[in-house]
């Protein structure tokens, strides 16, 4: 720690010039405190982030990257297998193709239908009116409830067939059926639990509203421009930015769900496979069939997806996301 | 009314009306954990006919010999052990990056926020595998032991930015006072970061308590279930033929966030405004 590298006199913004780093104890013999070095104290306050980054996550990385090539069932040793797995997956595992539609179908239409939720209940709470904390906070609980499993075995009965939903049905004469053991229903039940959870969503949008500033409406209202016009105009640009992020935010936390397809569904993925998403295949291969070199396979494979859907985003972005001049 | 009230009136109409929609399957939950099962599957009124608070009781003695008491005590104490980690570990993490000059800071700062892109998913197996080496699985330590190692990286960086937005006149005075590293943080800026530790322990605590996932990975043996395996458990096991019950210990399962939303609702919503993570 003593000898310091020639990186340290690198300029720091606003920070003046760091010194080399004098002693091991890092005090600067004399002048403005702002300038002496803390290494050791500093590095005795990260060991615990540095244990777990090494630890907990750079290590289990690079072995899940390993494992992924091996064949491994915890009983003996993985064993290397090349790309095998890999080659498995796209080639020779029907339910793995099935799976990475299920949750595909379930991405696209959940995360841009909460954020429709989102916006709307958030348009209706801009204006400031009596009540608006509480009711922002009401529509926000479900946000709060929603990724419980209560949630999710109260949402099941939800859509039974005698359940609330249907009783709802009844009172306009419509006869409904049991949603949530109908393979082509079941999917929209687990949608509409994610729709339910718009709150996070929407109180972003609400923070992004209030940038908005207030002078383009009012110019806009006197050429005459209407509720749909200043809504196409100036709201949807003007926001752009904020359903970006929401966007990415919501489409990489709907690949990653796990709870509403193992409890709406049967829990291994039924009816006939219609709720295997991508998560519950991967939980089913490693820790049902012990697979763990395979389901290694599967989780690099969805970060991929992953990176592959948020750069499209970005890319995207270019087209419609404006970034104010 | 006047044409004029009556517009003021309807946006707040509109408002309840789908508050009333939203949330009435919470309320069909709180009312159907009172009714006699036979009840629940025939009305679709929220209020029970037959008050059965019976249901708790039963609930609450759960299945095969443990009951929602044990369930109940596991979800505490690895909700409060992850609240502590995560509190003490990002805010020490948090406060070497922001405020110290150490040689490795760049890198160190970079490396802290990248790894908040990292899915969990990919870490999942490697991490279980390394766990079970240890002898862990089956124990709390897999689920509280991480979040002392500041892992979260979400949470380092919220403390991060909030302790970044402090005035750096405050570490001067306090140095020249001979106040030194540690002091400082501990006499200075802890006290000062208040708002972004209360953010740091609701947020974790909400999802350490419904985290069904690793909960589900962790824990096998019905002595150390916590309240969503638990549950998961009482479904199976009755193969949802006792409702009521059941209904009833889903309530228990969301009661202490009912009580943290009555009194954090404010600090909730305005926690994902400024930070824009989701709830």
């Amino acid at each position: 720690m003593a000898a310091a590298a020639a990186g340290s006199t690198v300029e720091r913004p606003g920070r003046g010039r760091a010194r080399p780093g004098g002693g091991a104890a890092g005090t600067a013999p004399s002048g403005s405190p702002r300038r002496r070095r803390t290494n050791g104290a500093a590095y005795t306050l990260l060991s615990p982030w540095l244990l777990g980054t090494v630890g907990v996550l750079a290590i289990p990385l690079l072995y899940s990257l390993y494992l992924s090539f091996t064949s491994y069932d915890l009983l003996s040793n993985p064993h290397w297998v090349g790309f095998r797995n890999y080659r498995r997956l796209f080639s020779d595992d029907p339910r793995y193709a099935h799976s990475m539609w299920v949750t595909l179908q379930y991405v696209i239409t959940s995360a841009p239908l909460k954020l429709l939720m989102a916006l709307a209940v958030a348009l209706l709470l801009a204006r400031p009116r009596r009540g608006q904390g509480a009711y922002r906070a009401l529509f926000y609980l479900p946000s709060l409830l929603g990724t419980s499993v209560a949630i999710a075995i109260v949402w099941q009965g939800t859509f039974e067939q005698n359940g609330p939903f249907n009783g709802f049905l009844k009172l306009f004469g419509v006869h409904g059926q049991a949603w949530v053991s109908d393979p082509s229903y079941v999917r929209w039940v687990i949608v509409a639990l994610a729709m339910w959870q718009f709150g996070a969503p929407m109180v972003i949008f609400l923070a992004g509203l209030k940038q908005i500033p207030q002078e383009l409406y009012e110019a806009a209202e006197m050429d005459g421009a209407g509720w749909w016009r200043r809504f196409f105009s100036i709201t949807l640009p003007m926001l752009s930015p904020v359903i970006l992020f929401n966007l990415v935010v919501e489409m990489i936390g709907a690949f990653q769900a796990f709870t509403p397809a193992q409890l709406v569904g049967d829990g291994q993925g039924g009816p006939v496979d219609s709720t295997l998403f991508y998560t519950l295949y991967l939980y089913q291969r490693a820790f049902q069939m012990q697979q763990m070199g395979y389901a290694a396979a599967m989780a690099w494979v969805m970060i991929a997806g992953l990176g592959l859907i948020t750069a499209l985003l970005f890319w995207s972005s270019r087209y419609w996301v404006h970034y104010g001049d | 009314m006047r044409p004029k009230s009556l517009r003021a009136a309807l946006p707040h109409a509109v408002i309840l009306l789908l508050l009333v929609v939203l949330l009435y399957p919470v309320a069909w939950m709180l009312g159907s954990s009172f009714k006699p099962t036979s009840e629940i599957i025939s009305s679709l009124s929220f209020l029970p006919r037959h008050f059965t608070p019976g249901n708790y009781r039963q609930g609450w003695a759960g299945t095969a010999g443990t009951g929602f008491s044990v369930y109940f005590l596991n979800s505490t104490l690895i909700a409060v052990g992850a609240v502590i980690g995560n509190v003490v570990s990002c805010s020490i993490t948090a406060y070497a990056m922001a405020r110290l000059d150490f040689r490795g800071r760049g890198l160190v700062t970079a490396i802290a926020i990248g790894t908040l892109l990292l899915p969990k998913e990919v870490l999942l197996i490697p991490q279980y595998l390394i766990f079970h080496k240890l002898g862990w699985v089956d124990t709390d330590l897999p689920l509280v032991v991480p979040k002392f190692l500041a892992v979260d990286a979400f949470f380092v960086f919220l403390n991060l930015q909030f302790m970044r937005g402090l005035p750096r006149e405050l570490d001067e005075a306090a140095a020249l006072d001979g106040c030194g590293p540690f002091r400082t943080f501990w006499h200075i800026l802890l006290p000062l970061t208040k708002p972004a530790l209360a953010t740091t322990a609701i947020f974790t605590f909400i999802w350490t308590w419904n985290d069904y996932f690793s909960q589900l990975i962790y824990l096998n043996s019905p002595a150390r279930y916590t309240l969503p395996v638990g549950l998961r458990m009482f479904l199976d096991a009755t193969s949802g033929s006792d409702l009521g019950p059941m209904f009833a210990m889903a309530t228990v399962t969301l009661a202490p966030l009912f009580v943290l939303f009555v009194f954090f609702q404010r600090h909730l919503v305005q926690g994902i405004a400024t930070t824009g993570f989701k709830g």
